[in-house]
């Protein structure tokens, strides 16, 4: 095995050296019974060529965003990785250590942690940043419990514009405590101000919005912050990272936590993960964040380094009163993140968003053209819209995937009340060219109806 | 060598980055977008590309790292990352995919999926696989929701869970956050559960109990049949932290030692890198009775055709987006097909053989609170050390001064200044003993080098008090 250096030699040697005759004594301290005598059924090895041959074959059965035009986003995005973030994260230096226990010898991870804190908070406008969650879901699902963690209730109110599957894992981070989650109902697409209102009262520890939506909507976050600060709860807004480059940020509109999905900071889909949550709050809750930090400080010479901080939060120091359960979290990712956001820097993520937004909605304009397909709902968007279709969104995939188009997602699944509903994603990568191409596609669909 | 932040680099006017030029009509966002959802500022840095390489690169030469050097940092399991998987992870056909892609064109990532399922289910000794969880500490979650919905569909509700005092900080605080109360099981003075507190503290309000096998004193525990058979007995279930299954590949299975549930860490027993401080990628693997329970969706097989079923009425829902840190399991699954069974076992079998020889070697330098056959790890104890006022920190940053990459220090807590080494089986014999001799030497070295250790960083021990009393966590103006 050419992962392994010992030579039957070297074991021999070794074994000598401790005083044992086989390498079957080193475990005689496991009961008989439960010892393995056969080989277990596993394929037996492959060569370094062999595997690669094998790995292709299996990525040649999946459609690839090289070859496939993707307008498909809903949570995971096709936008376009600087070669800077790739070669940075295949530095072996970085990939191949471990958490920065021992600060000394790990200042190139604590110091890219810390920048990468910086450019969270300076993207979001918040206070702290930590170090990541594992995903835009899960950080979501720590907001809320920090929510009632700082606000001492126990009820929460969810909009059902959030993404289905960000809701679902609030509620099974939920299962084992007496918190309960109300979804709020939505209206023309956005969460229902007038049901929130009503519904709002002294018991809500936090108001959790997503912000654009999952239909791709703005929110009416000035207001829905305002409202929930009125009784005292936290509102929680779950964001697309990419949109801040010209929308407002989370802390300009009094957001007491703000969260998101990563991926798109300069990471690939790669069929869903691994991704990055980003988490992000006001300086007076810091003692009650979930996750690593990264302080800066000084050694004994006055040097500035960087170590890990706050750390009677978590759960090696305080075990079954830490704040979270979390210890690895998505390091790398992260720094792709501040890689890329870095590398975009402050005219590139606006020049990405404004492409964003302008191509979104010439695509939308050319949609809503054409016979039989309208927009869902009227309201302000950014780089995603929902638009009703008139045949069934499956069939008008099928005919896209035939011309290699990834079309929108089917909204029926998550929200059967939009049977024929379909959210479409235009990012930057998109080219009026393959616009042009998927609606004229739709179009002729449309005729054939 | 010291760098700079970003921040303090940036430059006004400066542009990392092509971007393309706008091909559709250029209306200005104010049309698009009330001005009152606008930013007015973005206060990003701004680099040119040859500074933003030359930055990150620098951070990284501030690393250290298994492609480095030695990393015996207990319980963490860091081998070497092979890079086959590497490259095999960044195929586009692999990489380039998006998660909600239609089944018929994703059937090579789901066929992927489903066979790793059935290796990790038959390495565990267990019968379904759920490879959503993102890390070991979300599989520990994942899985104290599960035996909360078990007992709940049975019309139990159980509330305790029982953790050795030796357990990683991550078991009672995954159960806490599934609203269990966590009850610490006392540790013998072979440095096993001690069965009569064992037999005191299980009752039928007793979920389960959750172990680390081989435990995290590197020690297998022996009475594993009768532990299972004290839980079950009570109707409880046994959890197993698979943190430490280095040990155990191709030798024996957990499945088959009574525990009914087992997280897989592929970061650590199958060679994915851990990208300094993560993604990892936690598998849980469950018996027949708890697989109703696994979150959505399931990969499942029907004739040569794989599907992802959401349809699983009792399911515990989900604990992340999609379906878990895809790109980690290409790399296991690479690892698995490269091993094989007997690579496997040969895994096990160099992995214990090694901190064998390693522990061998300190006996009589420092003190080793439980002499007996170790897995594939074991700690030592400073506390003859202590008694001329060096500390486990002290020796742990002198070891730097050697090249090595220290052990795990202070944990588990239940030793007096612990130093936890686990070499792995990808380390050389020269290796081992060069780092033993450092080891042995610094145990007799004076207060004053180690106390000052280490010499040759970028940095010394930093003021970690200071950290915490006045916190800096990000950079301002
Ligand atoms: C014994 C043990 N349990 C649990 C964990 C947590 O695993 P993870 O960091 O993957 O969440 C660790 C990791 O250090 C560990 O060593």
């Amino acid at each position: 095995m050419h992962y392994i250096p010992n030579t039957d030699g070297d074991r021999i040697e070794m074994l000598q050296a401790i005083g044992l005759a086989s390498v079957d004594e080193l475990f005689s301290d496991i009961p008989a019974q439960v010892r393995i005598n056969a080989p277990l059924k596993l394929p037996s090895a492959f060569s370094e060529l062999e595997l690669l041959e094998h790995a292709r074959q299996l990525g040649a059965e999946n459609a690839n965003i090289d070859d496939y035009v993707c307008f498909r986003g809903a949570g995971a995005y096709d936008h376009f990785i600087p070669s800077v973030v790739k070669q940075i994260v295949s530095r072996a230096e970085f990939y191949t250590s471990y958490t920065p226990y021992q600060a000394e010898i790990s200042q190139g991870t604590l110091q890219a942690i810390y920048e990468y804190q910086t450019l969270i908070c300076q993207l979001t406008g918040m206070e702290v940043s930590n170090a990541s969650m594992y995903d835009g879901a899960s950080a979501l699902a720590e907001a809320v419990l920090m929510s009632c963690r700082v606000t001492g209730r126990d009820r929460l109110l969810l909009s059902q514009t959030l993404h289905p599957e960000y809701r679902q894992v609030v509620k099974a981070y939920l299962q084992g405590i007496s918190v309960e989650a109300v979804e709020i109902p939505y209206a023309s697409g956005l969460t229902d101000l007038d049901w929130l209102k009503k519904e709002l009262n002294d018991r809500v520890a936090a108001v959790v919005v997503q912000h654009p939506n999952f239909f791709g909507l703005l929110e009416e976050v000035d207001e829905i912050s305002q409202i929930a600060h009125r009784v005292g709860a936290l509102f929680v807004v779950s964001v697309d990272p990419i949109s801040l480059g010209i929308l407002q940020p989370p802390g300009t509109y009094e957001a007491d936590i703000a969260v998101g999905e990563g991926q798109v900071l300069g990471n690939e889909m790669c069929f869903g993960g691994p991704y990055l949550g980003f988490f992000a709050t006001r300086e007076r809750f810091v003692r009650n964040m979930p996750g690593r930090l990264v302080g800066a400080t000084t050694d004994s010479e006055g040097r500035r380094g960087f170590v890990l901080t706050l750390q009677t939060r978590e759960q090696h120091i305080r075990r079954v009163k830490a704040t979270s359960n979390i210890c690895s979290n998505e390091s790398l990712n992260a720094l792709a993140a501040a890689v890329y956001l870095t590398a975009l820097g402050k005219e590139g993520l606006r020049k990405v968003a404004l492409l964003c937004l302008r191509k979104a909605h010439y695509a939308w304009r050319e949609t809503a053209k054409l016979n039989g397909f309208s927009p869902l709902f009227s309201g302000t968007f950014f780089k995603e819209f929902s638009v009703n279709c008139p045949t069934s969104p499956p069939k008008i995939n099928q005919v896209l995937l035939r011309q290699k188009i990834i079309g929108g997602l089917e909204l029926k699944g998550s929200y059967p009340e939009h049977e024929n509903g379909l959210l479409v994603c235009v990012t930057e990568k998109r080219t009026k060219e393959q616009i042009d191409e998927f609606v004229e596609s739709l179009r002729k669909i449309g005729e054939e109806q | 060598m010291r760098e700079k932040l970003v921040f303090e680099i940036s430059k006004k006017g400066r542009v990392g980055v092509s971007l393309p030029r706008c091909d559709v009509p250029e209306e200005e966002p104010e049309r698009l977008i009330p001005e009152r959802c606008l930013r007015k500022d973005l206060p990003l840095p701004e680099l040119s590309e040859p500074e933003i390489i030359r930055h990150f690169t620098r951070l990284s030469q501030l690393n250290y790292a298994v492609d480095t050097g030695f990393y015996p940092l207990g319980s963490c399991t860091m081998k070497y990352n092979p890079r086959v998987n590497e490259e095999i992870a960044s195929l586009p056909g692999l990489a380039r995919l998006h998660p909600y892609q239609p089944e018929e064109l994703c059937q090579g990532a789901l066929r992927l999926m489903y066979e790793l399922g059935e290796y990790l289910a038959q390495i565990g000794g267990m019968d379904a696989v759920t490879l959503q969880p993102a890390a070991g500490a979300h599989g520990e979650l994942t899985g104290m929701l599960i035996i909360r919905a078990y007992f709940l569909s049975k019309g139990q509700k159980r509330h305790k869970v029982i953790i050795p005092d030796s357990a990683h900080g991550t078991n009672p605080a995954s159960a806490a956050l599934c609203g269990y109360q966590a009850v610490e099981v006392k540790s013998d003075k072979k440095g096993c559960v001690d069965i009569g507190e064992l037999n005191k503290l299980v009752d039928d309000d007793v979920a389960a109990i959750m172990l680390t096998n081989p435990n995290t004193l590197g020690l297998f525990e022996g009475n594993i049949l009768e532990i299972a058979a004290i839980v079950h007995r009570a109707g409880g279930l046994l959890y197993c932290d698979g943190a430490n299954l280095n040990a155990l590949l191709g030798v024996a299975r957990p499945g088959d030692m009574g525990f009914d549930l087992l997280h897989f860490n592929l970061h650590k027993t199958f060679s994915t890198p851990h990208g300094g401080g993560g993604p990892g990628s936690g598998p849980l693997g469950v018996k027949k009775a708890l697989a109703p329970f696994l979150p959505v969706p399931l990969v499942v097989k029907q004739g040569k055709r794989y599907l992802l079923n959401y349809n699983c009425l009792l399911s515990i829902g989900k604990v992340r987006s999609f379906y878990g840190n895809f790109g980690v399991l290409v790399k296991a699954y690479a690892y698995l097909l490269s091993l094989g069974s007997e690579g496997l076992r040969q895994v096990a079998e160099n992995a214990v053989l090694n901190a064998n020889y390693l522990m061998n070697r300190f006996k009589d330098h420092y003190h080793l609170p439980y002499d007996r056959i170790c897995k594939h790890e074991f700690v030592l104890s400073g506390a003859r050390q202590k008694k001329r006022g060096i500390r486990a920190l002290d020796i742990a940053k002198r070891l730097i001064d050697y090249g090595f990459h220290p052990p795990t220090i202070y944990f588990p807590l239940i030793v007096n200044e612990a130093l936890m080494i686990e070499p792995t089986e990808t380390e050389s014999r020269q290796t081992l003993d060069r780092f033993a001799d450092a080891l042995i030497k610094i145990a007799g070295e004076d207060v004053k080098t180690l106390k000052s250790a280490p010499h040759h960083t970028p940095v010394g021990r930093l003021d970690e008090a200071a950290a915490a009393r006045e916190p800096n966590l990000r950079w301002k103006k």
